[in-house]
C-alpha cells in the first residue's frame, strides 16, 4: 500500500475500530475529488469518521448540523450592515471550508439540502448577488440516516448522483466492540490527533492518483459494466456518464492506495459496490432488492474482457 | 413478465390441437392455470403451497382416469402431459424449473404426431417450436427484457442452422424397426372399410374426403366402370348385417385371365384393417400377403402405418368354374326373414329358366321401379330386405346390393356381397389416381354355371351416373356432403389436385421413406452405401460437415476483432487451470483469481503470481512489448 495512504489509515483506524476498509474507501473518495456520503443508524461513528479525516489530512473543518428548520443563509453565510463602515458587510458561512460534515443531511428541507449540493458541484457558492469561490480542496462529507427513519426528506437521486461514494458502517465486530467499551474516550482521542498531511501535500496526492494508467482493456471493462445495467431491466436506469467518471476516478485512486501505477480489474470491483450502490434504483420486478445487491449482480454478471 | 407471457403463448399453441380430442375440462382448466400464474407473477404474489397443488394433481388425473377409465395409452397419456405441464407451471421457481416446462413443450409437440402427419401438422408444429425456441432464447439471455423480432431472428437462425442436420439425418439414419410400441389406440380413428357390412355403414364412409388410397398406372387407366377395387367380400347374412366373421370357404385362388394385363402401384392409408385393395381381379400379390378363393388380399397384420404395393390385374377373367360344396352352401344362406322377397324370388324361380334371366329381372326391377339412389335412406325394420324392396326404395349402394344378393340367393343363385371402391379421380399432374373413402362402394357377384362368379352391380340399375361419372354427379346437390362437392372453377380444381400431389411427394417421400426406400435411395447413390455401418459412417461425415460448415460461416461473419495476445495467453493459462477444476468466473478479476487458485494448489502459488504479474502488466500498464515472450513462455512451461 501507498505509505503515506497506510499511515493515514493507521491514524484513523486506532480510533474507528475494524473499519478499515471503509476508512480506506473513504480517503479513496477524497483522493479521487468526491464527495463522500455516509449512510447508516445514529451512533455507529459516522460523525467520528469526519472529524478523524478531516483530523488526519489537516484540512480546515466546519460542520453544519442539518435540521429541518435549517436554511440556504446559515450554510452560505449573510451580509449584516455594519455602522462603521455604513456597508453591508458578508459574513461568510460554514460552507467556507476545506472539509464540510454535513451532519444529517436529510433532516434538512430539500431548499436547504439544495444550497449545499450546488456548492458541492460548483466549487463556488453565489450569494447576494456575488459568486465567491470555496477554498481548494473542497470536500464535503455527509451523513445521512437511512430513510425510513422518522422527520427525513430522503435526497432526490439528481442530488445523489453528486455523491462519489456511499459508504455504510456498520456495527463493529465483537472484537472491535470490546475494544472501544474497553477504550479510552474517543473525543479524548480525537484532539490528541495529529495531522499526516500538508494541505499542499494532499493536493498532491490527487494529482498523482489522477495520473494512474488506465489502459483499454479497463475502459472497456468500465464501459461494459455501465452497457448492462442501462441494458437490464432488473435496474430501473443506467449508469450515467458521471457515474462512469466516478468508477474510473475512483479506481484510479483505489489503484493508486494499493500503491500501484496502473488500474486492474479489481480496483473497478473493489468501489464499485460504494460508487454505483447509491445510483442504482431495481426495476419493477425486482423492487425492494438493496443498492448493494445490485451491485454484486452487476459484478457477477458482466464478464471482465 | 415478457418471458412467462412467450413461454405460455408458446405452451397455448402447443397444446392447441390436442384440446379438441382431450376431456372438455382440460382446455378451460389449463386457461385458469396459466392465467393464476400469470397474476402470481404480476401482483409478486406467492406461489400456491405444495399442499394445494397436490390436491389438484391429483384431482386432475382422477378426472383423466375417470374419462378414459385408464391412465396409459395414446390419449390419456396426452392428456396427462398436457395437465401437468400446466401444473408445473405452479411450481415453477428457479430457470431449470423453467428450462423443465420448454423441454415438456418440446415433447408436446412431438405428440402431435401420434395423430396427424400431414403438412399442415408438420408445418404448424415448425411454427410452434419456432416460438417455443423464441421462448428458451428469451428465458437464456442475460437481459431479460429482450425484443421480440431479434429474439424471433435468432430462433429462426437457430432452426435453419438446424434444418441441414435434420436432413443428414433423415437420410442417413439407419432406419430399423420400431425400438418402442406405440400405445394400443394410438391406431383409433382411421376411417375405412370394415368387416361387416349394415345398411349405413357405407353411406357414413361416403361423407369423409380422406384418401384411402393413390394408385399409379403404369399405362392408360381403365373406363370409369372399370375400376372396382375388391376389398371385402361378404358371404354370410344374419338379416341386419353382412360380416367376414367365418373365413371364406376354402379353394385355390385361381383364375383365367382373358384380356391384357395392368400394371401398378397402390400406396395405401392406414385403415386398421387387413385389406389390400387390388382392381378386379389380381395376379401377382404383394409380397407378405395372402389371398383368399374369393380374392381378397390380405397383409399379414392389421395395417397402422402408409403401405405401399405393386400388383398386375387382368380386367377380363373367368372365376370360380367349380364351386365347392361349402362355397354352394354358403353362398345360399339365407335367414329366416323377409317372406315377401323370398316369394318374389320363387316367382322369378318358376317363370324363368335361366339365373342369367332372373338377374336381369331383378336388375329391372330396380331400374323400372321408383327406386331412389340416396346417402339418407330411411331405416328399415327386422324385414330388411323387405321393407326395402316394397316398402321405402330408397337407399345407398350396400341397400341394392344386400337385397339384390338376398333376391338371388332366395332364387337358388349362388350370390355374395363384394365390397372396395369404385372409381378414383385422376391427378393429371403427378400421373397417377386418387381413391378417397367417398368412392367406398359395395355390389354383388352371382355364380353362373357357364361363366362362374359374375360382376353384377345393381346400383348402376338406379343409377348410372355413379358407376359412370362417380359418386359426385350421382346424387343430387343437395345430398352431397361437403367434401364431394364438385369444384366448379378450373384453377380450384387445379389446386386441389396440386395439393394433393404435395401430399403424395410427402407420403412417398417423407413419411414413406422406409428401410426399403431408404436402401434403395442409397444404393442408387452409391453402390455399398445401403449397409447399417456404411449408413452410420456416411451420417457421422455428413454431420461433421455440415457442423463445420456452420461453424465456418459463423466464424467467417463474426468480426474479426484483433485479440489482444496477452489475453489469449491468458487464457491459455485459465483453460490449464480449468481443467485442473479450478475455473476462472467470467467476472473474476485476475488477482483475485490468482489467489483463489493458489490457495487450493499453493505448490503453484509462486508460477501463478508471476504469470499473473505479466498478464496484468502487459493487458492493463503500460506496454511493455517484451514481456509477452515471458508470458507465453512461463505459460507453455506451467503445468496444472
Amino acid at each position: 500500500m501507498n505509505s503515506i495512504i497506510e499511515r493515514i489509515s493507521a491514524h484513523a483506524g486506532e480510533i474507528i475500530l475494524g473499519k478499515d476498509r471503509q476508512i480506506r474507501l473513504a480517503l479513496v473518495c477524497l483522493l479521487a475529488r468526491g464527495h463522500l456520503l455516509i449512510e447508516d443508524l445514529p451512533g455507529v461513528g459516522k460523525t467520528t469518521l469526519a472529524h478523524v479525516l478531516a483530523k488526519t489530512l489537516g484540512l480546515h473543518f466546519q460542520r453544519i448540523q442539518f435540521t429541518s428548520d435549517l436554511l440556504p443563509a446559515d450554510i452560505l453565510g449573510v451580509s449584516i450592515y455594519e455602522r462603521d463602515s455604513a456597508s453591508f458587510k458578508f459574513h461568510p458561512g460554514p460552507i467556507f471550508a476545506q472539509l464540510i460534515l454535513a451532519d444529517e443531511v436529510n433532516r434538512a428541507t430539500p431548499k436547504a439540502q439544495s444550497a449545499l449540493l450546488e456548492a458541492m458541484e460548483e466549487h463556488q457558492v453565489t450569494a447576494e448577488g456575488v459568486t465567491r469561490p470555496l477554498p481548494e480542496p473542497f470536500f464535503v462529507i455527509a451523513t445521512q440516516n437511512p430513510a425510513y427513519q422518522i422527520g427525513t426528506f430522503p435526497l432526490p437521486e439528481s442530488q445523489l448522483d453528486r455523491f462519489l461514494m456511499r459508504i455504510e458502517l456498520g456495527y463493529p465486530d465483537a472484537q472491535a466492540e470490546r475494544a472501544l467499551l474497553q477504550g479510552k474516550d474517543r473525543r479524548e482521542l480525537l484532539t490528541q490527533l495529529q495531522p499526516c498531511l500538508e494541505p499542499q501535500e494532499l493536493a498532491a496526492l490527487q494529482q498523482r492518483a489522477a495520473q494512474v494508467f488506465v489502459s483499454d482493456a479497463l475502459l472497456d471493462y468500465v464501459q461494459a459494466l455501465i452497457h448492462f445495467t442501462r441494458q437490464t431491466p432488473r435496474f430501473l436506469n443506467g449508469l450515467s456518464p458521471r457515474a462512469g467518471l466516478g468508477l474510473l476516478h475512483g479506481a484510479q485512486a483505489w489503484a493508486f492506495s494499493d500503491g500501484r501505477r496502473e488500474v486492474l480489474p479489481e480496483d473497478v470491483q473493489a468501489i464499485l459496490p460504494a460508487v454505483a450502490g447509491h445510483r442504482l434504483r431495481p426495476g419493477a420486478e425486482f423492487a425492494g432488492e438493496s443498492g448493494a445487491a445490485l451491485a454484486q449482480y452487476l459484478l457477477a454478471s458482466v464478464a471482465i474482457p | 413478465m415478457t418471458n412467462l407471457v412467450w413461454l405460455l403463448l408458446s405452451l397455448a399453441l402447443a397444446s392447441a390441437p390436442h384440446l379438441g380430442r382431450l376431456p372438455f375440462w382440460v382446455g378451460p382448466a389449463c386457461l385458469v392455470l396459466g392465467w393464476w400464474r400469470l397474476a402470481i407473477l404480476r401482483k409478486q404474489a406467492k406461489l400456491p403451497r405444495k399442499s394445494l397443488l397436490l390436491l389438484i394433481a391429483a384431482a386432475a388425473t382422477g378426472g383423466i382416469f375417470w374419462h378414459y377409465q385408464t391412465l396409459l395409452g395414446r390419449d390419456a397419456g396426452v392428456a396427462l402431459l398436457v395437465v401437468m405441464i400446466a401444473l408445473k407451471l405452479m411450481e415453477m421457481k428457479s430457470l431449470r424449473d423453467t428450462m423443465v416446462v420448454i423441454f415438456l413443450s418440446y415433447f408436446l409437440v412431438i405428440t402431435h404426431f401420434l395423430y396427424s402427419q400431414s403438412i399442415p401438422t408438420a408445418l404448424y408444429l415448425l411454427l410452434v417450436v419456432l416460438l417455443t425456441t423464441a421462448t428458451m432464447i428469451g428465458y437464456s439471455h442475460p437481459l431479460e427484457r429482450f425484443a421480440s423480432r431479434p429474439r424471433l431472428r435468432l430462433a429462426g437462425i437457430m432452426l435453419l442452422q438446424a434444418i441441414p442436420l435434420m436432413l443428414v439425418l433423415f437420410v442417413f439414419f439407419p432406419r430399423v424397426g420400431p425400438l418402442w410400441g406405440l400405445p394400443k389406440d394410438a391406431h383409433a380413428g382411421m376411417t375405412g372399410l370394415s368387416d361387416t357390412m349394415n345398411p349405413g355403414s357405407i353411406s357414413q364412409l361416403i361423407r369423409s374426403d380422406a384418401v384411402a388410397f393413390r394408385v399409379k398406372l403404369d399405362g392408360p387407366a381403365p373406363d370409369n366402370s372399370q375400376r372396382y377395387w375388391r376389398g371385402p367380400v361378404f358371404w354370410d347374412y344374419d338379416g341386419t348385417s353382412w360380416s367376414t366373421r367365418n373365413q371364406a370357404p376354402a379353394g385355390a385362388a385361381q383364375f383365367v385371365p382373358l384380356g391384357k394385363p395392368l400394371s401398378y402401384t397402390v400406396t395405401i392409408e392406414p385403415h386398421n384393417q387387413r385389406w389390400l385393395f387390388a382392381l378386379d381381379l389380381p395376379d401377382r400379390l404383394p409380397p407378405g400377403s395372402s389371398v383368399t378363393a374369393d380374392f381378397q388380399i390380405m397383409a399379414p397384420s392389421a395395417l397402422h402405418q402408409r403401405m405401399r404395393y405393386s400388383l398386375t390385374s387382368y380386367p377380363e377373367y373367368r372365376l370360380g368354374e367349380r364351386l365347392t360344396d361349402e362355397a354352394w352352401e354358403r353362398a345360399l344362406q339365407l335367414p329366416e326373414r323377409n317372406p315377401k322377397a323370398r316369394q318374389l324370388a320363387a316367382q322369378w324361380r318358376a317363370s324363368q329358366k335361366s339365373p342369367r334371366a332372373i338377374a336381369q329381372q331383378a336388375l329391372t326391377l330396380f331400374r323400372e321401379e321408383a327406386f331412389v339412389y340416396t346417402l339418407k335412406p330411411p331405416l328399415l325394420g327386422k324385414q330388411a330386405v323387405d321393407d326395402f324392396l316394397f316398402g321405402t326404395r330408397r337407399g345407398f349402394c350396400e341397400h341394392y346390393a344386400s337385397s339384390f344378393v338376398f333376391l338371388m340367393r332366395a332364387a337358388g343363385i349362388p350370390a355374395r356381397v363384394v365390397t372396395g371402391y369404385q372409381g378414383g379421380e385422376p391427378n393429371p399432374m403427378g400421373d397417377y389416381m386418387i381413391v378417397r373413402q367417398s368412392d367406398a362402394h359395395a355390389w354383388a357377384e352371382i355364380w353362373l354355371d357357364d361363366a362362374g362368379w359374375v360382376r353384377v352391380d345393381p346400383t348402376a340399375a338406379v343409377s348410372p351416373n355413379r358407376i359412370e361419372t362417380g359418386i359426385a354427379s350421382a346424387l343430387p346437390a343437395a345430398e352431397l356432403p361437403p367434401a364431394l362437392v364438385q369444384l366448379d372453377a378450373a384453377w380450384l380444381m387445379r389446386i386441389r389436385l396440386s395439393w394433393d400431389l404435395l401430399n403424395n411427394n410427402w407420403n412417398q417421400w417423407v413419411l414413406g421413406y422406409d428401410q426399403d426406400r431408404q436402401k434403395r435411395f442409397l444404393s442408387g447413390i452409391h453402390r455399398g452405401l445401403d449397409s447399417w455401418q456404411n449408413m452410420a459412417l456416411a451420417m457421422m461425415a455428413g454431420l461433421a460437415s455440415v457442423l463445420s460448415g456452420i461453424a465456418a460461416w459463423m466464424l467467417w461473419r463474426s468480426p474479426r476483432r484483433a485479440i489482444d495476445p496477452a489475453l489469449a495467453a491468458y487464457q491459455k493459462f485459465c483453460a490449464k487451470l480449468a481443467r485442473q477444476g479450478i475455473a476462472r468466473a467470467p467476472g473474476e478479476g485476475p488477482v483475485d483469481f490468482a489467489a483463489r487458485a493458489s490457495r487450493s494448489r499453493p505448490e503453484l502459488a509462486n508460477q501463478i503470481n508471476r504469470i499473473t504479474r505479466l498478464y496484468l502488466t502487459l493487458r492493463y500498464g503500460q506496454r511493455h512489448p517484451a514481456w509477452l515472450p515471458r508470458l507465453r513462455k512461463a505459460i507453455r512451461r506451467f503445468r496444472a
